[in-house]
This record gives C-alpha cells, structure tokens and sequence, in this order.
C-alpha cells in the first residue's frame, strides 16, 4: 500500500519533475513533441480536477445541511443555484448537451441576468467598507503612518482625471511612487517568492516535501 | 467629537452612494489624458498592419467585470476598425459569457463575421498548461472554437500555428494568471504582451513594464477610459470617470477629516 500511495507518486514526481526541467533548454523536435503530450495530459487532468472540485463543494454544503451548523440555510442555495444551472446547461435550449452550445438559452438567461448582476453588486458594496474603513482606520499615528498615507492620498488623486484638474503634478507624483518606490518593493517580493518557488520545486522532485501527497492511511 | 469618530457606517454609506448616484444622474463630462503605458498598447496595436493578429485572453468573471469589460470592447473597436483578425480565449469558466458577447456585438457593429474575421475559442481548463499548449501548436489546445467549428483551416486564424505568429496579445485579468501568460507564454514563445487588470491589481504590474516584459498596461476603469479617448469612442468607462473621481475625492476627504478629528480628540496621546 504504501509503494502505491507514497513511492508512485513520488517516482512521478522524480520523473517528471526532472524531465520538464530540462526539456525547457532543449529545442529539439522531440523534446518540443513532449511538452505537447505533457500539458495536453495536464489539461485533462485539470478538467478532472473540476469535477474534484464541484463534488468538494457539494459534499461540504450536504454535510453543513446535515449538521445544521449556523447559516445552513444558504448552503439549500448552493444546491439550488448549481442544480438549475446545471439543468438548463444540459438541455441547451432543447438541443441537450451533446449538441453545440445554442444561443439565447435559458442557460445564457441565468449567467446574464442572475450571475452577472450579483457578482457585480458584491464587487460594488467593497467600495463602501472601503470609504468607511479608510474613515474609521487610516490614521497618521507614527512617521511610518503618515508616510503611507501622503503616498495613499496621491495615488487616489493621481488615478483619476479630477487629480489632473487640481493639480497637474499629481498625476506625476503618482506615477512616480508606483514606478519607483512601489515598483522596488513588488520586485524584492517577487524575487523573493520566486526563490521560494524553486526551493520548493526542489524538494518536491526530491521527495523532501512530501504534504502534496495527502495525510493519513 | 467621540460620536464623529464614532459614526454610524450607514451615514457613510449613503455620502458614497450619493458620490456616485449624483454624477451619474447630471452626467458632467471630465477630459481623461492618456498615460504612457496605455500610449503604448494602443501604439502596439496601431502600428499593426491589416490582417494581422490579436490575441485577447479574457481571463475575468462577472465580478470584475465593470472594469474589465469596457477595455476589452475598446481593443474590440480599435481591432475591428483596423482590420485586424482577434483571436478570443478564456481561462475562466465564468469569462466565457462576457467574452462571447464583447466579440460578437462589436463584431456585428463592424460588419465582422465568426470564423473569417475572429475567432472565439472559449474556455479550457489548465491555465498555464493551456498557454504552453498554445504555444507549441494553437490548434492543439483548442480544436473547436467555442461554437464548435474546427479550428484547423480557419481562415481568422491563417498563418497562426503557435503563439509564436501571434503579433500581439492582451491579457484582460482579474487575479494571478498575468504570470503565466509572462512566464509560460511571452517569454518562451517570443510575442508581444499587453495586460489589462483591475486597478488594485495595477502596482503588480510595474517590474514587469520595467523590464519590457509586458509592451501596454490599462490599469482599471481609468486605464479603459484612456484607451476609449485614444480611439476616440467615449463610452462606459469614459462615463464612469466623474462617479469615480467624486468618490474617491470623498474618501480623501473622510481620510482628512478622521485624521482631523483624532488630533482634535488628544487620542494619539
């Protein structure tokens, strides 16, 4: 059992981990032939591991309706949302799913008029928690403070047209703390994360980080 | 002094839905200058000659669709009115709807049709996978367009192998997949890159532009707003300039007028 469930996919990891890593620097036919077949593999993969996810979503609603933890009555909309899209997809306006997609469906109805309204309403409400956290929070309590808020209060003004309109040197002074003191900050991070990426690739090809493969017996 | 730092949020609530109700109601218009980085798409895509090609990944859902659908139906009017063939794809499940509808009504507006002057290849699941996919043989990774015709022997996409005979691409996200779009796509496969994303995602952006890894940047509703001045078709993201520029003045003003109170009270004491 445990050859199957840690020295399989470990090997794979090995394997593969190596292979793509080196097939990057070879522009050979065959090396090239291999990337195809790889990240075609890796797309099916993914097509599966929504399936994965859907059944993960799923499960987790049925157990907090089963549970009747607080809030289990949004999680009926969960099933109730998915489950009429999912109808309406499948039947693709009386030409079922084994056909090309249709137009002007029932299904197309719902993404325009339900889905597209409220995630639009949900991005909007940020606007407001944003106006009145920046009221209640944004204090110029030590040096630090007051530095960051200088900076927030000109890059406000200078990504709008009305900062041009008081002053056409904010619009400068924005751009020049995202090019310059942003742009030094976001890179040193960046470099950062990278070099944790590689170090992490490493010791998964290595077998030294081993939590993808999931705990328990 | 304690009950003004103390306020009640739905006071503040309702200031910011007056900033933006009131300038949208009595609609004054505000000049929007474009900035280099938007220049500079627009130049990218400009200096194209007729049939060349386009690549918009429209990498975003419905919810951030109030900023990004506006600059992806400007690149749509200035692609259509030079000629150039658009290659349409998303990486988001949720994109597919609002790509398919930027493409198929500015198409329409211009006389273009599916298949000969643009092609919608719609969604597939792998995201990087997809770009290297694409990279090594587009026909691959996408078969069928969205509406399934078969992709080999498309006539919008003649002389498009890989990503490699792409002339320029624009990826319009809202999260992460700029990356792979950089790492995976532009710089293995040797194209242009543009990248549209959602203003908080904007000072992500700055390394990349410095280092001529992405050739354009629109950065939010503003960046859509410039793009719409430089082809000169003022529309939603235009109109949404003035809503946008009160509120954020507002939130200045509540920054200003907290700090000012706080002073006032001895609280940092």
């Amino acid at each position: 059992m445990n050859f199957l469930k840690r020295t399989v996919p470990m090997s794979i990891a090995f394997v593969m981990g190596i292979l793509m890593a080196f097939q990057y620097y070879v522009p050979h036919e065959a090396s090239q032939n291999l990337l195809k077949v790889v990240t075609k593999w890796g797309m099916i993969i993914s097509g599966f591991a929504m399936f994965i996810g859907a059944y993960s979503l799923f499960h987790m609603h049925w157990n907090r309706i089963k549970q009747k933890v607080s809030g289990w009555g949004y999680s009926i909309f969960v099933f109730f949302g998915a489950g009429i899209t999912i109808i309406f997809g499948l039947y693709n306006g009386g030409e079922f799913f084994w056909d090309d997609k249709q137009a002007g469906t029932m299904f197309d109805w719902i993404f325009d008029y339900v889905q597209v309204p409220a995630a639009s309403t949900i991005f909007s409400i940020l606007a407001f928690f944003m106006a009145s956290a920046a009221y209640r929070t944004f204090r110029a309590r030590n040096k630090e403070a007051t530095i960051l808020l200088i900076s927030a209060i000109i890059v406000m003004l200078g990504r709008v047209p009305i900062g041009t309109m008081i002053s056409q040197y904010i619009p400068i002074a924005a751009d020049w703390i995202m090019s310059v003191p942003n742009l030094a900050a976001k890179r040193a991070i960046l470099i950062g994360v990278s070099i944790g990426v590689i170090a992490t690739s490493i010791k998964i090809i290595f077998g030294i980080e081993r939590a993808y493969l999931g705990g328990g017996d | 002094m304690d009950k003004l730092l103390k306020i009640d949020r739905r006071i503040i609530f309702v200031f910011v839905a007056l900033a933006v109700t009131i300038p949208l109601l009595f609609r004054f218009k505000m000049a929007v200058p474009p900035t280099r980085h938007v220049i500079s798409m627009y130049d990218k895509i400009n200096a194209l000659s007729e049939g060349s090609h386009v690549l918009i990944s429209f990498d975003y859902d419905p919810s951030s669709k109030e900023e990004l659908q506006p600059m992806a139906v400007a690149l749509l009017h200035h692609c259509f009115k030079k000629n150039i063939k658009v290659i349409g794809m998303t990486l988001y499940p949720a994109g597919t709807g609002l790509a398919e509808k930027a493409i198929k009504q500015i198409g329409k507006e211009y006389g273009k049709k599916s298949g000969e002057d643009y092609v919608f290849l719609g969604f597939k699941a792998g995201s990087s996978l997809v770009i290297m996919n694409m990279g090594e043989d587009i026909y691959t990774a996408f078969q069928k367009d969205f509406y399934g015709k078969k992709t080999v022997g498309m006539e919008a996409l003649k002389g498009v192998s890989s990503l490699r005979d792409i002339d320029y691409a624009v990826n319009l996200t809202a999260g992460g997949i700029y990356e792979a779009w950089i790492v995976y796509g532009r710089e293995k496969y040797n194209f242009d890159l543009g990248v549209g994303c959602t203003a908080v995602m904007g000072p992500e952006m700055y390394p990349f532009i410095q280092s001529n890894q992405l050739t354009g940047f629109l950065g939010g509703l503003k960046g859509a707003a410039e793009y719409e001045t430089l082809i000169d078709h003022k529309d939603r993201a235009a109109a949404g300039m003035s809503p946008q520029s009160v509120v954020h003045v507002l939130v200045v003003c509540f920054i200003l007028f907290g700090n000012f109170l706080y002073f006032k009270s001895g609280r940092q004491k």
